[in-house]
């Protein structure tokens, strides 16, 4: 594996690798000493041309705690607000000597236009792409979907596993959201069955051809799907212009009353069924703050996961000698 | 008593990967000899954890968990576990990403007790070198003893185990194997000559 960026192009070998490596991190991440010297000396940047907490604070935790160097690089007070190209930073941190860059940009592929132009030669792990992926938040979903409905809430046992026979529903802006296509490739690539439940406005173009169903109510998801995980997306009211939901939907109780996840939906899940979002939470929008604090809502967990997911990624792309040929991880 | 050393002509049999120096008989001796000769070094085995480093220090490491609580009373049998030390290796960069194994602790933690470190292979000491490392992360324990099942020479640090089942004189181009129940089907060491010196995977006594 030289990049990590996108989940369509992970095979399921490389992906069950991937959550193996994340569950030894995790059980390194419940020690007192957290920190291993696994990638002394290496450098990771984090270049960040979009805004975000949660995942470059986890990208820089995750490359602490295996002791690299991190640089953070925003766009905002950078050279990039003068106005500097994608190539030229790109040769920028070439010539520092960077080993990986972790990038988040608002434009779609930018990542792999980093890492196949040619600008450097370092692994590019892709944080967040405009519409498109998000493959480590993918990850660290399937990672808690697999320790809790594979597991029973503890990584013991899972190690090898995929995720045959669960199912899956994924609720909310699918249009926005580069989390819901990310998860779709995965979770099918492990052999899950995905349902995206969604407004018909808040679906994109080619949605039939993607490796999932989809239906337009939640209610009838709930009943005949009888998910075992239920994923709710955030609405992305930044990325829509007008009034509440834009030209997506009329107003936000609507939404809320359709697709939005209370405790009377809660209640008619399965008993072991489990609550997730990617974050930041609408709470009231797609998420009750009832259904959001349940016992059976892993939103916490699932920022910690995060941790384990990214040292997972960044070992596997870092650890190993550039040259030398790559059997277990190869793509 | 002191480790056998290997004699030419020392019962050697004949096997496509090389010369058998121990069979299943050979092993089971030495590791009760090991498992004796660590209850009489720590005057009991009370406060003894043993540790396997994977992948078949790890059996091995359970097999003298057994013995010791056949011979010794004081020792707890559930005291036994196993450390991984890839992220703690020297030349992760000289290889291809090698997979993490699991780290399992025994429930009362390392802090204050004696770990014995138990390993197939000892030949240059890297391996134990990174085990000490990841040991210092996991906790602090009084005292730390390396348990070999062969001790193959070629140091290149100052390490030095303190129970060998079998001393083998080796050049560096030969390859020990050890081979056992757990992971391989069968109980055996053998030597050979090595025939691709970068061929050699994990576990099989190469350069590690």
């Amino acid at each position: 594996m030289r990049h990590l960026l996108s989940t369509a192009d992970l095979a399921k070998d490389d992906a069950v690798l991937l959550l193996d490596t994340a569950a030894q991190m995790a059980a390194t991440q419940a020690r007192e000493m957290k920190k291993l010297p696994t990638l002394r000396g290496r450098t990771v940047v984090n270049l960040f041309y979009e805004d975000s907490t949660r995942t470059r604070i986890s990208f820089e935790t995750a490359a602490k705690r295996l002791s690299a160097d991190v640089i953070n690089f925003s766009a905002k007070g950078s050279s990039v607000s003068k106005g500097e190209s994608l190539k030229d930073t790109a040769l920028t941190l070439h010539a520092m000597g960077a080993d990986a860059v972790v990038v988040r940009h608002q434009a779609s592929g930018a990542p792999h236009m980093l890492a196949h132009a040619g600008w450097l030669d370092a692994a590019v792990l892709n944080a967040g792409d405009g519409m498109h992926q998000h493959p480590t938040q993918a990850l660290l979903d399937a990672f808690t979907i697999r320790r809790h409905l594979v597991g029973g809430g503890s990584d013991a046992g899972t190690e090898g596993t995929d995720l045959a026979g669960l199912r899956v529903a994924i609720v909310g802006d699918v249009l926005h959201s580069r989390v819901a296509r990310s998860n779709v490739h995965l979770l099918h690539t492990l052999g899950a069955h995905v349902t995206l439940v969604a407004p018909p406005t808040l679906l994109p173009v080619g949605v039939e051809t993607w490796p999932c169903d989809v239906s337009y109510h939640l209610d009838e998801t709930i009943e005949q799907a009888s998910p075992d995980a239920v994923m709710m997306l955030r609405v992305q009211r930044e990325r829509m212009s007008g009034g509440a939901g834009g030209a997506f939907f009329p107003s936000a109780q609507e939404y809320s009353r359709k697709f939005g996840l209370g405790s009377q939906r809660l209640a008619r899940l399965p008993r072991h069924a489990i609550v997730m979002h990617p974050g930041p939470m609408n709470r009231g929008l797609e998420i009750s703050a009832d259904a959001a604090d349940h016992p059976r809502s892993v939103i916490v967990e699932q920022v910690a996961n995060g941790i384990a997911v990214r040292m997972a990624s960044l070992y596997l792309l870092l650890a190993g000698s550039d040259d030398a040929p790559d059997e277990r991880t190869s793509l | 008593m002191s480790p056998s050393t290997a004699l030419p002509g020392d019962r050697p049999s004949e096997n496509p990967r090389g010369t058998t120096v121990l069979e299943a008989p050979d092993i089971a001796r030495a590791l009760t000899r090991i498992a004796h000769e660590i209850t009489e070094r720590n005057k009991g085995a009370a406060d003894v954890v043993l540790l396997g480093i994977p992948t078949r220090g790890v059996p091995l490491a359970r097999r003298l968990a057994e013995r010791l609580a056949a011979v010794e009373p004081t020792y707890d049998p559930g005291a036994v576990g196993e450390l991984d030390v890839t992220m703690y290796r020297d030349d992760l960069r000289r290889h291809p990403t090698r997979a993490v194994g699991a780290t399992r602790i025994p429930g009362g933690g390392v802090d204050g007790r004696t770990v014995v470190l138990v390993d197939d292979v000892l030949f240059s000491g890297r391996t134990i070198r990174a085990a000490l490392d990841a040991l210092n992360d996991v906790g602090r324990p009084r005292a730390v003893q390396l348990a070999a099942l062969v001790d193959r020479g070629h140091r290149e640090l100052p390490i030095r185990a303190d129970f060998v089942g079998k001393n083998l004189p080796t050049s560096r181009s030969e390859r020990v194997s050890v081979r056992l129940t757990e992971t391989d089907g069968e109980d055996a060491v053998t030597i050979g000559e090595n025939v691709a010196a970068a061929g050699q995977t994990p576990g099989e006594g190469g350069m590690r």
